[in-house]
C-alpha cells in the first residue's frame, strides 16, 4: 500500500518483486493499493507509506508511536539505521517463511 | 519545484529553537560567508536519515563561516511528534545539535521560502542570495554520500563561486501543512 507523499513506495515495490522472484514467488501476485485519503487510510488501517503486507501481515508491524495515515513509515535496518524502506533482508526472510508456509 | 529561485533574496523570519530563544534572519551578517536553511522534522523518515549527515555539515563548517538554521514547519496538532516538545525532547536526547532548530509554528517560513519538503535545503552565500536549493545529496539511504551536493555547493559560495550544481529535486516527506 503506497501514499504518493513518499517518493520511495517505488523502490520498496521493485524490491518486494525481485524477493518474490528470488523467493519463487509470482512478482505478478502483488495488490498494489494506492491510499489517498485519511477515511481510507483509517478504513484500511494504514500506518504509512510503504506498507508491505504478506499475507495479510505487516512486515514490520508498526509501534504505537507511529502516526499512522497519510505519512511516511520509519523503517529501522539491520544496522540500526532508520530509513523510508523496509530493510531487504527482514523482507527475504519474511517472504521464506510465507514461501515455505 | 516552487518556492525561490536561484539569486533570490532570503525571506526574513525570526524564529524560536528548542531552548526558547529567537533567532532571526534578516539581513546580511559580516561574520556569515554562507547560511544554510533547510527543512526538516522528527518523524520524517528522509530526514532522519539524512540526519546526522547535516549535522556533520554544520559541525564541519562551522569553522569556515556558515551557518545553518533547521526548521521544522509540520502542523504539531496532527503530528505532535512535530511539537515544540517533542523537538525539545529529541535534541535533548541527541545531545544537543550543532545548529538551531526552530520551530516554525505559523508556517509562513515555509511558505516564504516555498520549502516543500523534508528535507528542503538551500544556500544562501554572503548577500543572502539562494545559490543552493534541493537534496543535500543523491541518496538518502547510502551515509557515505555525505551530504556531497551540499557540501559542493557550500565551498563554491565560500570560495565566491557559483556551485556547478544550483538545483536538485528536494526528496522527503511533504510538509504537512495545516
Amino acid at each position: 500500500m503506497w501514499w504518493k507523499g513518499c517518493p520511495s513506495w517505488e523502490r520498496a515495490l521493485g524490491m518486494l518483486r525481485e524477493e518474490m522472484e528470488r523467493a519463487g514467488l509470482d512478482p505478478a501476485a502483488v495488490d498494489v493499493i494506492e491510499v489517498t485519503s485519511e477515511d481510507e487510510a483509517e478504513r484500511l488501517g494504514f500506518p504509512g507509506s510503504p506498507t508491505i503486507r504478506l499475507d495479510g501481515r505487516d512486515l514490520q508491524p508498526p509501534g504505537p508511536e507511529e502516526p499512522g495515515g497519510l505519512t511516511c513509515r520509519v523503517y529501522r535496518g539491520r544496522d540500526g539505521r532508520t530509513s523510508p524502506l523496509p530493510d531487504r533482508e527482514d523482507l527475504r526472510d519474511a517472504l521464506l517463511e510465507v514461501s515455505t508456509e | 519545484m516552487s518556492g525561490l529561485g536561484i539569486g533570490d533574496k532570503a525571506p526574513s523570519f525570526a524564529l524560536p529553537d528548542t531552548s526558547g530563544e529567537t533567532h532571526e534572519l534578516g539581513e546580511p551578517s559580516p561574520e556569515a560567508a554562507a547560511t544554510v536553511v533547510y527543512w526538516t522534522c522528527n518523524h520524517c523518515p528522509y530526514a532522519l536519515a539524512w540526519h546526522d549527515r547535516m549535522l556533520d555539515v554544520a559541525r564541519d563548517y562551522s569553522g569556515r563561516g556558515v551557518r545553518v538554521f533547521g526548521v521544522n514547519s509540520n502542523d504539531a496538532e496532527r503530528y505532535p511528534q512535530d511539537g515544540p516538545e517533542a523537538m525539545a525532547q529529541r535534541v535533548e536526547q541527541e545531545g544537543g545539535w550543532p545548529h538551531p532548530y526552530l520551530h516554525d509554528q505559523s508556517q509562513e517560513a515555509a511558505r516564504a521560502f516555498g520549502a516543500e519538503r523534508t528535507p528542503d535545503v538551500f544556500v544562501f552565500d554572503r548577500d543572502l542570495r539562494l545559490r543552493y536549493r534541493g537534496a543535500p545529496d543523491a541518496e538518502y539511504d547510502d551515509p557515505s554520500q555525505d551530504a556531497a551536493w551540499l557540501r559542493e555547493a557550500l565551498d563554491a559560495v565560500i570560495e565566491g563561486r557559483e556551485p556547478e550544481r544550483s538545483q536538485t529535486e528536494p526528496v522527503g516527506c511533504t510538509i504537512k501543512w495545516k
